[in-house]
């Protein structure tokens, strides 16, 4: 097994509202390994990126971190002090956000974001932090780097723009990098121009990537592992390929069977009915029960833990039994 | 870039034509100042003299049209009181206006960016509720009020500052200061408190944190110059009121500017005067409405480029 690049245990994200407090993260555990890719799959609501941004330390105010722990390098992310999360953030995690247009700042040059991380962590002199701003928007396939070091981000395609905002997470070579949705916001053959990008860079830096997405597809494509999330839990997670090739998670199995498929063209295509429970009345026993086709009286009771059930982490009680 | 400015000059011209023509006939409603100026037991003949000495008893086109001719030459006649050219007094009085609005004004933003900054650091913290309540107060106060309960506390009750006039050298400048800025720096730190607010809260800011960047650099680099224009909008709304709102201010004070020289000329019926202060007020507007679009232009990149575009 490769190096472990970063270690999440009962991760608890809660969010206090006017309407009250809940869970949106409850008790999420993950490890991801240098030089592979994690990949968080569930649909919008469902607690992933919120996932991300408490590993990162960049909880909206509402949001606070109640329980668990971010193992990174030895050190618990969410006990270290302040100014040591921000001496760590750059050179060991680093994140790439969803929206690249929002996501640079509309009115300082590319090269002046592209140089910040040398700046503030190595104090590097203002002229050598351009000529590695230039160096690094080379290095992720910016043509005329050296013009274009001092334009803004509107004068960049969106494509360009996530290539920027990658550079800019890759610049000290972090060991974890989150990608929170990278390709969401782009056409379909920019995506995998921008998947192919991360994994080159997955490679070159031996970084643990933490692919957020809610592609199925992509996760086919780049993802060594997959975690799927459900209502804030984790309720289903192992190699990508058994876990699609067999899925134990009815919700799993619902997901895989709404994708289109070649040989059954013109067939109708499968889909989960119903929405996930509201965030603020989740019932007892286990939050998928409401939409599960298979559901019983022991789900409706009991929540279902995520435990390792005929060699694979699911949490449902009726594993064993939709085994095949 | 100059194209831009070309443009801008020339545009302004019409507005600056109106303003001159309009002074020119709201002042000739107020009737012929003759009898304002010889003594009650006047000759027929005197007074006759009078008027068409200063041109009065022409047809009110054709003292338009000397006017104007005047206007392009930068001549705006003498004045009625004085004898001296009306020109001459309005740019002699401009300098003390202006030091006083720029003075206030660089005060004002000052004050109106830290106090916004610090209230927008920690939303609906104590700082910021008690900051919004003096700020909001003080957008709310009327400046005469203000003014005048200055002198009474400070130059009457303590004794402490001159009532009026500039001759007690820096001391004369707190009560004016004072009062004109606690407008502009109240409305300013609730603009730059917002515009600082949504800064923080969007995401490249979540991005320059996720770099190791410090509270610092958070505030000054990143969202300072993203919260700016909205900022520099009000600020130029207001300097332009602070040149407007001189003619109040400069009364109660006695503050000799161009406020004052127009409260003067007014009650004078001094036409030449009046219209040459007039003149220079709102070529002043003028000019500062150029300087606030530069600024634009040099905040914001793609300001720059729409105005590249567009030349």
């Amino acid at each position: 097994m490769t190096a472990i690049g970063m270690e999440v245990s009962g991760l608890t994200v809660e969010l206090t509202t006017p309407r009250g407090t809940t869970r949106a993260v409850d008790g999420v555990s993950f490890t991801a390994h240098r030089g592979r890719t994690l990949a968080l799959l569930g649909e919008s609501g469902c607690g992933k990126s919120m996932t991300a941004q408490a590993i990162v330390g960049l909880l909206e105010p509402i949001a606070s971190v109640t329980a668990g722990s971010v193992q990174v390098d030895g050190e618990d992310l969410l006990k270290v002090s302040r100014k040591r999360r921000r001496q760590l953030a750059g050179p060991t995690l680093s994140i790439v956000f969803q929206d690249a247009l929002t996501a640079l700042n509309p009115v300082l040059k590319v090269g002046t974001q592209l140089a910040e991380p040398y700046r503030i962590h190595q104090r590097m002199p203002a002229k050598r932090a351009r000529a590695k701003a230039i160096e690094l928007m080379r290095h992720v396939g910016i043509p005329e780097p050296e013009s274009r070091v001092d334009s803004y981000p509107h004068q960049f395609s969106g494509g360009m723009r996530q290539r920027l905002l990658i550079a800019m997470a890759v610049a000290l070579s972090p060991k974890v990098l989150i990608a929170d949705e990278p390709t969401t916001a782009l056409d379909v053959t920019v995506q995998a121009q921008i998947l192919a990008l991360l994994a080159q860079l997955r490679k070159e830096h031996d970084m643990a990537v933490v692919l957020i997405t809610h592609d199925l597809a992509v996760v086919a494509e780049e993802a060594d592992t997959v975690a799927v999330m459900y209502s804030g839990r984790i309720v289903e997670t192992g190699p990508v390929d058994e876990v699609f090739e067999d899925p134990r998670h009815p919700y799993t199995r619902g997901l895989l069977d709404s994708v289109p498929v070649e040989t059954e063209r013109g067939a109708d295509l499968s889909s989960i009915p119903g929405a996930p429970p509201d965030l603020f009345a989740i019932p007892p026993g286990c939050p998928y029960q409401a939409r599960c086709p298979l559901v019983q009286d022991v789900c409706r009771a009991e929540r279902p833990a995520l435990e390792t059930r005929a060699g694979r982490a699911v949490a449902c009680h009726l594993a064993e039994g939709t085994a095949q | 870039m100059l194209t831009f400015l070309r443009r801008r000059v020339l545009t302004s011209l019409l507005p600056l034509l109106a303003v001159v023509l309009g002074v020119f006939v709201l002042a000739r409603l107020t009737g012929n100042p003759t009898a304002l100026y010889l003594p009650e037991n006047a000759t027929a003949q005197a007074r006759e003299q009078f008027s068409a000495a200063n041109g009065f008893d022409k047809p009110i086109w054709s003292q338009l049209l000397d006017y104007l001719s005047g206007v392009v030459r930068l001549d705006f006649g003498t004045s009625l009181r004085t004898g001296e050219s009306a020109a001459v007094m309005a740019l002699r009085a401009f300098p003390a206006t202006l030091q006083l609005a720029a003075v206030t004004m660089l005060l004002a933003c000052l004050v109106g960016t830290a106090v916004g900054c610090w209230a927008a650091l920690r939303p609906n913290g104590l700082a910021d509720r008690v900051s919004s309540l003096l700020s909001m107060t003080a957008a709310s106060v009327p400046d005469f009020w203000l003014a005048i309960l200055g002198i009474w506390v400070f130059a009457i009750m303590l004794g402490v500052l001159p009532t009026s006039g500039v001759d007690a050298g820096g001391l004369s400048w707190v009560l004016p200061i004072a009062v004109l800025m606690l407008r502009p720096a109240g409305v300013l730190t609730q603009v730059v408190r917002g515009a600082m607010i949504s800064a923080l809260g969007s995401p490249y800011v979540k991005v320059a944190r996720s770099k190791g960047a410090g509270e610092r650099r958070v505030v000054a680099r990143h969202a300072l110059k993203n919260a700016a224009p909205p900022a520099l909008t009000v600020a130029g709304d207001l300097a332009v009121g602070l040149i407007n709102g001189a003619v109040v201010v400069e009364s109660i004070f006695g503050w000799p500017g161009i406020g004052k020289l127009l409260i003067d000329a007014i009650l004078q019926r001094d036409f030449a005067v009046l219209q040459a202060a007039v003149a220079i007020t709102a070529i002043s507007i003028f000019v500062l409405n150029i300087a606030i679009d530069i600024g634009y232009a040099l905040l914001d990149a793609r300001v720059r480029q729409k105005v590249g575009a567009a030349a």
